[in-house]
């Protein structure tokens, strides 16, 4: 029985295996001159998990009596958080090593993050559920002030960790009314108590744990860290905390509402929706005003992530499904954007001004073409990939009866398109051109058009996420 | 030939494919290897959709239909009926000439013609999509080009003018999207065809405390309406358009007048008018009345321009009027004109831009104080700007006339009062047209600027040479048009009117009845 546990966890704990075996290899030899080697041994082991998580044997296991959940669901989650974490992870090297704080120490505890993030999505118990979100917080907050001398990034980390402190305190007080009225920490056993006439205690419960999990989304009106540390953090830090920890919540997300309290969907699609229809339009108004790219893209995380909600309130398979779908469109967009800004550079020194960008398509046609089309696919013009994200959503949403949302959604997304358009708009119709470096790493490059080209030639068949999507759903969904 | 549609659409987007990735180089060499090949995939496409045309039938419904499935639950679904095989033939017809008139661009020629073959792909996606959500994609993806065309090599306030497109008409679209996604919930079905035999519900609903007469119906509607009466554009979701217009590159400002807008009154004839009658018969009041507005309002304003170019862009707007109350007349004589009206105002106000640009590359003023006396130095020239100056006005002969005098005949039967005013509108084109063309060819040629100004060049001769005939052609022989959309349109009547009759609506007293 132990063995069978086990093994249902062998990806984790293989990862976990790795991580420390590492850091004790790195400790008692080179320390930092071993960072780079370490970088692409870590992506190396993320790939290799992705693969073998994502192809290997029969899926619905269960683990430790419910404590750990590995299906469909799980998986599709757990590849797009491998996959994403190790690109960026790649994309980090270049430029952290440049600015010397490439330490061994941050592809570990991107590893280790990542653990956490896996045993979130694959949680059954709230307290699995609070295990894998501490791991990955802690480490996540330490990477935020990576860069020690800055004052910044020093604040960025902390503030995280206020916050992140915050957070978990009111996702903890919502487990434990949860658990005083459901008398179980299994979503299995709270889903029993949690029908038809709900005990107010286990609402209110409820309501604690949404909170909890929007602050982690970064859903307005829980996103106030997020320009603060996307601006702080060393970039390719940001871009990390663009794209998996965002899946990873997302995914516990609709576990949770799913999993446990899957039979008062009601109670919980109002929440949601008013996540969704905040995080929308915050998202648009707010990054209007911007003239730094990282908190630009920090408000459009936001913008997304309500589009993201909008899948979830539909409280349907479909809905689930259309999230998936939106999480693999959003990460994909986010790292060639993040690419793109890692390789902003003048005479060596990164840059993150918008107004820098001036003229670009001049100095560089193939990358401000790719970043254009990756600027269009953020906005959600067709026939670019990131219209279909919207497609979806807005479809779930409308066949729940959320068309109230959906007609708001789209107006938010109109307001949107206006700050990607100016970045286009800076890129092609400037007059001078503001001396951004031209030349890239041919890591960020790579990475840069290929996910340009995925939102163009993904309109073909989407790469067949779409049906492992709705699998993936489906099993969260009964 | 199975996929001869998708074949002709695709073309001008593989084109643009080679030259992207294959065209290297800034130079001469380059530049001119990137304009021939835009003009050979666009004249290659306009060849074989000849074929298309030659083997259409009149009168038998969507043909050539080919359909592959797609993404969830889409499918990829194109063909022609009666309705779109002209507007095909019109976008195919134009983007040989596009690309001719814009030969002498000097900067970033290769993206030039990348943005024009990929909109060109785009555009004719949009009248060929069988699907919905195909549709959307085409409809709405026109934006990224043209967005760029205006932003990149328009005018001195361009950056202004190609945000305010993009926003106006983005805005618009939205809302369109959702309403088809609640179709696609409602019927089940993103097919068009299907869609088309889809009966959506029209009892009254109770939205927010308001009650909805017509229900979903009226909804879908509006929602619809806000899409195509932004890209009509109707009065008073009109002011993007001169904007777009007077900053736009030249070959922009034609694709703009003479396709694009063509977009919205083709939405309207596809999709609002059959898929929605009962909502279209109880609105059409207010269409007819915005159309009428549009008229003389618009052409009051082009009146007071300065501009040529805004000037043609507002005799654009009130042209369109006549579409959008043709097409809401719902009648024969009102939706046959209405589809000459959109081919014809293609070429005229093509060949109009055109002329405009001709002065504009030699001149560079828009400005009509900056000529006059043209026809003493350019006597080419002063003929082919009023061939399309009448045309414009609407001479019998031409083909402008057989569009207005078909929708006016068609409005007097729908509504005579709504005739009445729009007639005016024929006065008053004739009024802001001849005076611009006396302004800027007639007299004496007093500017000193002006002396050495060089008539028309061959290649421009053989740019409007075509738009010419067209015009004239169509002029004497309308039958041309009207033998192939006739059928098409009497069939989309006919389900018009018993839906009505299902619905215990008498075409014409529609509004009193729901009222009630």
């Amino acid at each position: 029985m132990i063995a069978h546990d086990f093994s249902v966890l062998l990806p984790e704990i293989l990862l976990s295996l790795f991580a420390m075996g590492a850091l004790l290899v790195g400790v008692y030899t080179g320390k930092d001159r071993l960072a780079p080697m370490l970088v692409w041994v870590t992506s190396g082991v993320l790939v290799l998990l992705a693969f073998w998580v994502g192809v290997s044997g029969p899926a619905n296991q269960t683990a430790f009596g419910g404590l750990f959940i590995d299906d469909a669901f799980a998986r599709f989650a757990k590849v797009m958080i491998l996959i994403s974490a190790a690109v960026v992870l790649l994309m980090s090297q270049g430029y952290m090593e440049r600015r010397g704080i490439l330490r061994f120490e941050y592809p570990l505890l991107v590893a280790l993050a990542v653990v956490g993030m896996m045993v979130m999505v694959s949680s059954g118990n709230l307290m699995t559920l609070y295990m894998g979100l501490e791991l990955q917080s802690l480490a996540l907050y330490v990477v935020a002030s990576l860069r020690r001398d800055s004052i910044k990034s020093t604040e960025a980390g902390l503030k995280y960790f206020v916050l992140g402190a915050l957070s978990s305190g009111l996702l903890l007080y919502g487990a434990s009314l949860t658990y005083g009225f459901a008398g179980t920490t299994s979503f299995t056993g709270i889903i029993q108590a949690a029908q038809g006439e709900t005990p107010l205690g286990l609402l209110f419960g409820l309501v604690f744990i949404s909170s909890g999990l929007a602050f982690k989304v970064s859903a307005a009106p829980f996103h106030m860290w997020t320009p603060d540390v996307y601006e702080g953090a060393p970039t390719p830090v940001t871009a990390f905390f663009a794209t998996a920890p965002k899946v990873a919540a997302m995914g516990l997300f609709a576990r949770v509402v799913h999993d446990a309290f899957g039979g008062v969907t009601g109670d919980w699609q109002q929440i949601v929706a008013a996540l969704s229809l905040a995080s929308m339009f915050l998202g648009a108004v707010a990054a209007i005003g911007q003239n730094d790219i990282k908190r630009l893209m920090a408000y459009s995380s936001i913008n997304h992530m309500g589009f993201a909600l909008m899948g979830l309130a539909a409280g349907t398979a479909f809905g689930v499904e259309a999230m998936l779908v939106y999480m693999a469109i959003y990460v994909t967009m986010n790292i060639g954007t993040f690419a793109f800004i890692l390789s902003m550079e003048k005479n060596g020194q990164p840059v993150v001004s918008i107004a820098a960008l001036s003229n670009f398509s001049r100095v560089e046609p193939t990358k401000a073409l790719a970043m254009l089309v990756l600027m269009f696919s953020m906005a959600g013009v067709p026939p670019l990939v990131g219209f279909f994200g919207k497609y979806y959503v807005l479809t779930a949403a409308v066949d729940a009866g959320l068309g109230w949302l959906a007609v708001l959604g789209v107006i938010a997304s109109a307001i949107a398109a206006y700050y990607y358009l100016r970045i286009v708009y800076l890129m092609y119709f400037g007059e001078e051109t503001d001396g951004l470096d031209g030349g890239t790493h041919p890591v960020l490059w790579g990475v840069l058009v290929v996910s340009a080209l995925i939102m163009v030639v993904g309109v073909v068949n989407l790469f067949g996420v779409d049906g492992a999507a709705a699998v993936a759903a489906q099993t969260l969904v009964d | 030939m199975d996929s001869l549609i998708s074949i002709v659409v695709f073309i001008p987007l593989l084109a643009a494919v080679i030259l992207a990735l294959f065209l290297r180089g800034d130079d001469d060499a380059a530049n001119r290897n990137a304009k021939w090949l835009a003009l050979l995939a666009t004249a290659a496409s306009f060849v074989l959709s000849l074929l298309i045309l030659a083997q259409f039938e009149p009168g038998a419904g969507f043909q050539m239909v080919e359909e592959y499935e797609w993404i969830g639950g889409l499918t990829y679904k194109v063909g022609v009926d009666g309705i779109s095989v002209l507007f095909v033939m019109l976008t195919t017809f134009l983007m040989p000439l596009v690309i001719l008139s814009a030969w002498e661009v000097k900067t970033r020629v290769k993206e030039y013609m990348i943005a024009f073959l990929v909109l060109e792909t785009l555009m004719l996606g949009v009248f060929v999509a069988l699907d919905l959500i195909l549709f959307y994609l085409f409809f709405e993806g026109g934006l990224i080009p043209m967005f760029l065309i205006i932003g990149i090599w328009g005018g001195a306030n361009r950056i202004y003018a190609a945000f305010k497109f993009f926003l106006y008409t983005f805005l618009g679209s939205v809302l369109m999207l959702v309403a088809m996604l609640g179709m696609y919930v409602d019927a089940g079905t993103t097919d068009i065809p299907a869609l088309l035999a889809h009966e959506f519900s029209y009892g009254t609903v109770s939205l927010a405390g308001v009650q909805v007469v017509g229900g979903l119906q009226t909804l879908l509607w509006l929602a619809f309406f806000a899409s195509f009466a932004v890209k009509m554009p109707m009065w008073p979701v009109h002011t993007w358009l001169p904007d777009a217009h007077v900053q736009a590159p030249t070959a922009g400002s034609v694709v703009l007048a003479a396709i694009l807008l063509k977009l919205g009154g083709y939405g309207f004839i596809r999709f609002s008018l059959p898929m929605f009658p009962v909502a279209s018969e109880m609105l059409s009041p207010m269409v007819l009345w915005l159309s009428a507005i549009a008229i003389v309002y618009t052409s009051l304003v082009a009146l007071a321009q300065q501009d040529m170019k805004k000037l043609i862009a507002y005799s654009s707007v009130a042209h369109m009027g006549y579409v959008t109350a043709g097409i809401f007349s719902a009648n024969q004589q009102g939706l046959d004109g209405a589809i000459f009206q959109m081919i014809s105002h293609g070429f005229i106000s093509g060949g109009l831009f055109l002329c405009v640009g001709v002065i504009y590359d030699r001149m560079h003023t828009r400005d009509i104080d900056g000529y006059g006396g043209l026809v003493n130095r350019m006597p080419a020239y002063a003929l082919i700007f009023m061939l399309f100056t009448m045309a414009n006005v609407g001479l019998p002969g031409t083909s402008g006339f057989v569009g207005e005098f078909l929708t006016l005949m068609g409005m007097f039967q729908a509504n005579t009062w709504v005739a009445l005013v729009a007639t005016s509108g024929v006065i008053l084109s004739a009024a802001y047209g001849l005076w611009l063309y006396r302004r800027v060819v007639m007299g004496d040629l007093i500017k000193e600027s002006l002396r050495s100004i060089k008539d028309l060049t061959p290649r421009e001769k053989w740019v409007f040479a075509p738009l010419a005939v067209m015009t004239i052609l169509l002029g004497v022989y309308p039958s041309l048009v009207t033998d192939i959309v006739g059928p098409s349109v009497a069939g989309l009547l006919d389900t018009y009117e018993t839906a009505l009759d299902e619905a215990g609506l008498m075409t014409g007293n529609a509004v009193a009845e729901a009222a009630h």
